[in-house]
């Protein structure tokens, strides 16, 4: 067991070190910072977004889903594919007034486009109270890996901690080239942990793939196709689903923001071009979750499958491997995720709302100190709140999604108003957010979020033309 | 709209027909291809056929697309 606790920590101290090494030579201001001073050529931004789309969700969730539902987790297969072909069309236009105007943030260009303040500060504020559950969720999913892969011998607690700490600290040294460079570190360990036992697992226990899908067809065929082992989750569920999330992708404030830091508007779009092969490692996860329901089959929560079934498998200091992986698959999009939500909030809401005239270097230092508030408050929930954020989480994707409009909108359609994005954006948020919250999602078999988008859309679309009048 | 982007905007439907529309014609198990039940299968090959319709796409952009200063639109 010390070899696991060893790589573990190991892994975890070497990231942060990575991550601060990142910016040694990197005069700090607001542009290198935030959007790693728009230098990123093709590996950087591939590294980058696939560090951040990779979360601890992908690990736990994606074979729980699997284990426990079946078919609809499919939809995780598909809807980052759809969203890398939106990103296509969307990203290199974005990019492009980006670079023009020097935005940094997603709120920047609803101010830009919209002329308007008070909007950016409405963005911006949907933004992070949307992330904070997600940065909490990922600190969590850290704190559960290493308990789990160490065999109970550290408390989640003290792993949370210490890349609580460390992550705080290449982020205000380094900012998003910091992330960028551990990402590095993290696809590494995880592809390799996902293609061994993602490989492995389907071959050990049934002699090849088709074997192991032999034997699922044989005893519970349901389980492969919609709505699986989830009623709730047939087609229409998973296709609503499937539009939802990747319309939404692009429009999480970190991922968005992201794009600025491309090199060029060439290097988004050829980054859209090979992103869909990053999906194929999750068909392996699948794998993983199918094997597990037959081998280890009664699992209490799903999301154990894939640690239970390579605890059951391989020897204890693999065990230590995939803790790792683990922890920094939790550590880098956790860095992006504060590294946005403080900029989102002092050069958004701060500079935006009460300092129009604060100049770069102090929305810089205002930010830095934020990454330090913003870790600190989801530190506080995953420690000691940790079942309360899981709805805000559902919320947050059904927020983030409401941006769409605006941002297609503003992109394609010169006449999309302030009064019409606003307007729908408040009626999107409000008709996903009540629909959750009393129950009703899924809403006539769609997700609710879905139908707020669709509202939302009618609603920015007749508002802009009513006022034209 | 230019003809490059026209035609960049039909390749990029296709995995939406695919992968979204088409969901409910291809929700079965059999037939069973390589091991896989159609369904994951049919799931698979249009998310590896995707990046090729994309390189397509921005071929035929940057071919047909020509403007003054090389940006594509």
């Amino acid at each position: 067991m010390n070899t696991a606790l060893l790589i573990i920590f190991g892994v975890i101290v070497l990231s942060g070190f990575v991550g601060i090494y990142a910016g040694r030579n990197l005069k700090m201001n607001l542009e290198n910072w935030t959007v790693g001073g728009r230098k990123f050529g093709i590996i950087l931004i591939w590294l980058l977004m696939a560090g951040e789309i990779y979360t601890t969700f992908t690990f736990l969730g994606a074979s729980g889903w699997a284990y426990s539902k079946g078919a609809p987790s499919f939809y995780i297969l598909i809807y980052g594919t759809l969203a890398y072909v939106l990103s296509f069309f969307i990203l290199p236009k974005l990019w492009r007034i980006g670079k023009k105007h020097g935005l940094h943030t997603q709120p920047d260009y609803f101010i830009h486009r919209y002329n308007s303040r008070s909007l950016g500060i409405l963005v911006a504020l949907i933004g992070v109270f949307s992330i904070v559950p997600y940065l909490q969720l990922q600190l969590q999913g850290l704190g559960f890996i290493v308990k789990v892969a160490s065999n109970g011998t550290v408390r989640s607690e003290i792993a949370i901690l210490l890349s609580f700490v460390l992550t705080c600290v290449f982020v205000y040294t380094s900012g998003l080239r910091g992330a960028a460079w551990v990402s590095v570190i993290k696809d590494t360990l995880m592809i390799a942990a996902v293609f061994v036992v993602g490989l492995g697992v389907p071959l050990i226990y049934f002699g090849s793939y088709s074997k192991m899908f032999e034997v699922l067809i044989e005893k519970m065929p349901e389980h492969l196709i919609f709505p699986g082992a989830a009623p709730h989750m047939d087609v229409w569920w998973v296709m609503s689903t499937i539009l939802l999330t990747s319309l939404g992708f692009y429009m999480w404030p970190h991922v968005f923001g992201s794009a600025f830091s491309a090199k060029s508007d060439k290097v988004i779009k050829r980054n859209a071009i090979i992103m869909p092969f990053y999906q194929i490692p999750i068909l392996l996860i699948f794998m993983v979750g199918f094997t597990a329901v037959l081998v280890i089959p009664g699992l209490e929560n799903g999301d154990l499958s894939f640690l239970s079934l390579v605890n059951k498998t391989y020897p204890s200091w693999f065990m230590g491997f995939i803790g790792a992986a683990g922890a920094v698959t939790a550590m880098v999009p956790a860095a992006i995720l504060v590294l946005f939500a403080s900029t989102l909030l002092s050069k958004n809401v701060y500079k935006a709302g009460f300092d129009p005239g604060a100049d770069d270097e102090k929305v810089m230092r205002l930010s830095r100190f934020m990454v330090i508030v913003v870790m600190t408050i989801s530190l506080v929930f995953a420690l000691f709140m940790p079942n309360e954020l899981v709805n805000l989480l559902i919320l947050g994707y059904d927020g983030v999604c409401q941006f769409f409009p605006g941002v297609v909108f503003g992109l394609f359609w010169k006449k999309a108003s302030k009064a019409g994005v606003l307007a729908g954006l408040v009626a999107g948020i409000v008709t996903a957010g009540v629909l959750i919250l009393s129950g009703h999602d899924p809403f006539l078999g769609l997700n609710a979020g879905f139908v707020g988008l669709i509202l939302n859309t009618v609603v920015t679309v007749s508002v802009t033309l009513v006022r034209k009048k | 709209m230019k003809k490059g982007t026209k035609y960049a905007l039909i390749l990029g439907a296709i995995p939406f027909i695919t992968l979204v529309f088409a969901l409910p014609l291809v929700n079965r198990i059999k037939p069973v291809v390589f091991g896989l039940p159609f369904i994951l299968f049919w799931i698979l090959t249009w998310v590896i056929l995707t990046p090729f319709i994309l390189f397509i796409a921005y071929t035929l952009e940057r071919k047909l697309n020509k403007t003054e200063d090389g940006e594509e639109d």
